[in-house]
């Protein structure tokens, strides 16, 4: 040790603590060692999600331009087709916002839900050869849709403004609320999946399926008031009302569809609306927490399977 | 000297890996209700218990699948041992792919700064070594590129020269380190000779016992997921030939009621000699080496060949020469022979070495081989060092 660079090397090892490689199974040190390892590698984390957006716009020259016309052309087939043609527009003010603060919220929700699916599986390159805190997968695809949410958002907002309706009001607050909650169940499922995607590759493909069916039973192409007028009072609607995406569309509804509030406008709100999130957002925290555990669980042979 | 703390304790570690056949859904359901006896599984690791010194350079060797790879991953955190445990400190950079985490799409420069921060590098440390690691990869006319149309040799050394940046405590390197041209193959072992000096610890995997015999001051053999070996690199570039001619099928050979060989043939002596050496028994540099072989043929091919392989005890090769290349055509019938090898004009470098004798059939399949078949030392003028010799001068003018 002839080097003095190495002595001091040396001794400034022999001051750290050896701690053991892996995760502990404990439930709350566990977690709370998890939520460190992520925080240390939060710059990766917004690497990966400009690496995300910066990739798959790279070579097209419209680049950013393309991850609004889906939402958009979904807007004008809604509003033209179900909104004009079959006739909703007649009974819900307001249409085309109705629909666009609808699949603003979905969009959200369901792009979080299939990109963090596969995000283990696609990038397997780096799973199998260098050691992350893994959650940061489903986490960039969270940060990736929530880029692309932030700039529908915007257009959702000059719309608004352009039509002399802006939610200046505390309703503004429901879709505060609507957002976090959504987000956090959102990030719950997503991590949960993209765990178990790693073992049953068919998750990716079903769960393409089971985003389409959900879309329908969710108000976003038509209102509450419907449902209410069908099933109102059964025990139907109250499955109806539990699915947490079903309350956060309503939630965003209430506050960016001032055209929906307003005395004399026809629409019924579910009673309780803000009991009702202020539950499924504790029932997503308690999801979100499961899911890392079993994440956690599961990551240990990520490696091996893929 | 004290001894150097430990930068990683592996503790009884095991690990099995469990093979299905089976991806989908379905299938996985469909086995279920079968029981498990569609799982194979089998043992990676067993029972490996190994503390690694700061500043020590360790080689993990083994022929395929001996779980060298998987022991790599395993300390990496990579992949979580089945039972035991792997404690570790300091900072770590896995080499395990060079690029893992390039994005084809990003320009080079997008990835050194991704690459960096995958490795553990905060954004304001890639800023202070990006001219750096640019510089050692010698591509900044591409850097703007993107790294898809960069060809194979431009993306390893960019990937790493960034892996080399991370000014890592630990080193784990699988295999990379044969990559791009000779040059740069240099620029890399100095740089890996750089980290030695500066008390890195690196661990890393490697097919080539002369690299190991290199770099490492100490090797782990690995067969079928057990350590059979743990020491100084000689022996265990000794001890992992010898789990390569355990996995080598035996020789063909049977032999008769009276003990007499019916087919195949064997070595049965090998004898080395110099016409020239010191009292200690040291050969000296200008005699000549002559090895003999002494064998018996049951039944060879036509245009069999037997040869000699002389190697460092770390395994490097130093020559080779067999009856093919001296242009003689060995009897086929059996019996008894004696062949004399001489290598006039004794021109190695101080040191010992090792002699091997095969005999193997035109299409190189080992008849029979010795490993190691023989030793000898060759002593030198002191301050000479190096495989060879020469008879070295100098003289000095002034101009």
């Amino acid at each position: 040790m002839a080097d003095p660079a190495a002595t001091l090397r040396s001794e400034r090892i022999a001051t750290l603590p050896l701690a053991e490689v892996g995760r502990p199974g404990g439930l709350i040190e566990g977690t709370a060692r998890s939520l460190r390892d992520i925080w240390g590698r939060r710059e990766l984390l917004g690497l990966l999600v400009r690496r995300e957006l910066k990739a798959r716009y790279k070579n097209s020259s419209l680049g950013l331009v393309w991850s609004l016309m889906r939402p958009l052309s979904q807007l004008l087939i809604y509003y033209f087709a179900v909104g004009e043609i079959i006739g909703l527009a007649r009974a819900i003010p307001d249409f085309a916002i109705f629909v666009f603060v609808g699949l603003t919220a979905w969009t959200l929700f369901a792009e979080i839900l299939s990109n963090s699916t596969s995000s283990i599986i696609h990038n397997q390159g780096l799973v199998k050869k260098v050691y992350l805190p893994r959650e940061i997968f489903p986490l960039a695809s969270v940060g990736g849709a929530l880029f692309n949410f932030a700039v529908q958002f915007l257009i959702l907002l000059v719309a608004v403004l352009a039509l002399g309706r802006f939610p200046l009001t505390l309703e503004i607050l429901y879709a505060a609320a609507a957002f976090i909650m959504l987000v956090t169940f959102a990030t719950a499922l997503g991590v949960l999946l993209a765990g178990l995607t790693v073992y049953f590759r068919d998750l990716e493909h079903l769960i393409e399926v089971i985003l389409a069916v959900l879309f329908w039973a969710s108000p976003i192409v038509y209102s509450y008031t419907f449902v209410r007028d069908a099933i109102g009072g059964s025990l139907l609607e109250q499955i109806y009302l539990a699915n947490p995406v079903t309350v956060a569309v309503l939630g965003f509804q209430r506050g960016l569809w001032i055209a929906g509030s307003e005395p004399g406008s026809g629409i019924e709100w579910p009673p309780d609306l803000a009991l009702r999130m202020l539950g499924v957002f504790l029932f997503s925290l308690v999801l979100l927490w499961v899911s890392q555990r079993i994440f956690s669980r599961l990551q240990g042979n990520f490696a091996q399977e893929l | 000297m004290t001894t150097s703390p430990a930068i990683v304790d592996v503790a009884d570690v095991s690990k099995r890996f469990v093979l299905h056949q089976d991806k989908s859904l379905k299938e996985r359901i469909v086995a279920f209700a079968r029981s498990r006896e569609h799982q194979q599984d089998f043992w990676a690791l067993r029972d490996i218990d190994l503390s690694i010194e700061t500043g020590s350079t360790v080689g993990l060797v083994g022929h395929n699948g001996s779980g060298k790879s998987t022991l790599l991953k395993v300390i990496g955190g990579i992949i979580q041992p089945t039972s035991g445990t792997v404690r570790r400190r300091g900072r770590l950079a896995a080499l395990l792919e060079l690029g893992a985490g390039f994005h084809p799409d990003l320009t080079g420069r997008e990835n050194v700064y991704l690459n960096a921060a995958i490795l553990g590098l905060t954004r304001a440390e890639t800023d202070r070594y990006f001219d750096a690691i640019v510089d050692f990869s010698g591509i900044e006319s591409f850097i703007d590129t993107q790294v898809k149309f960069y060809s194979s040799g431009m993306y390893v050394r960019l990937a790493f020269a960034v892996s080399v940046h991370v000014d890592p405590d630990l080193l784990l390197v699988d295999e990379v380190l044969a990559v791009g041209d000779e040059p740069f193959q240099r620029k890399c072992l100095a740089k890996i000779a750089d980290f030695q000096r500066e008390g890195r610890t690196i661990v890393f995997v490697s097919h080539s016992s002369d690299q190991v015999g290199q770099l490492c001051d100490r090797v782990v053999v690995l067969d079928h997921g057990r350590m059979v070996h743990d020491g100084n690199a000689a022996d265990g570039i000794k001890a992992l030939r010898s789990t390569f001619e355990a996995a080598h099928s035996s020789p063909a050979r049977t032999t008769g009621a009276d003990g007499a060989l019916t087919s195949g043939a064997r070595i049965d002596d090998v004898r080395v000699t110099s016409t020239s050496t010191d009292l200690s028994g040291d050969y000296l540099p200008g005699g000549d080496i002559v090895i003999d072989i002494d064998y018996t043929i049951g039944s060879v091919p036509s245009g069999w060949i037997a040869g000699i392989d002389i190697e460092t005890p770390v395994g490097q090769g130093v020559y080779r020469i067999n009856t093919d290349g001296l242009g003689i055509e060995l009897p086929t019938s059996p019996g008894s022979y004696s062949l004399g090898i001489t290598l006039g004009g004794n021109a190695l470098g101080a040191g010992s070495y090792q002699v091997h004798a095969s005999l193997v059939t035109p299409q190189g399949r080992d008849i029979d081989r010795r490993q190691p078949a023989a030793s000898f030392s060759v002593s030198t003028e002191p301050g000479a060092v190096g495989v060879v010799h020469f008879r070295a001068s100098a003289d000095l003018r002034t101009t």
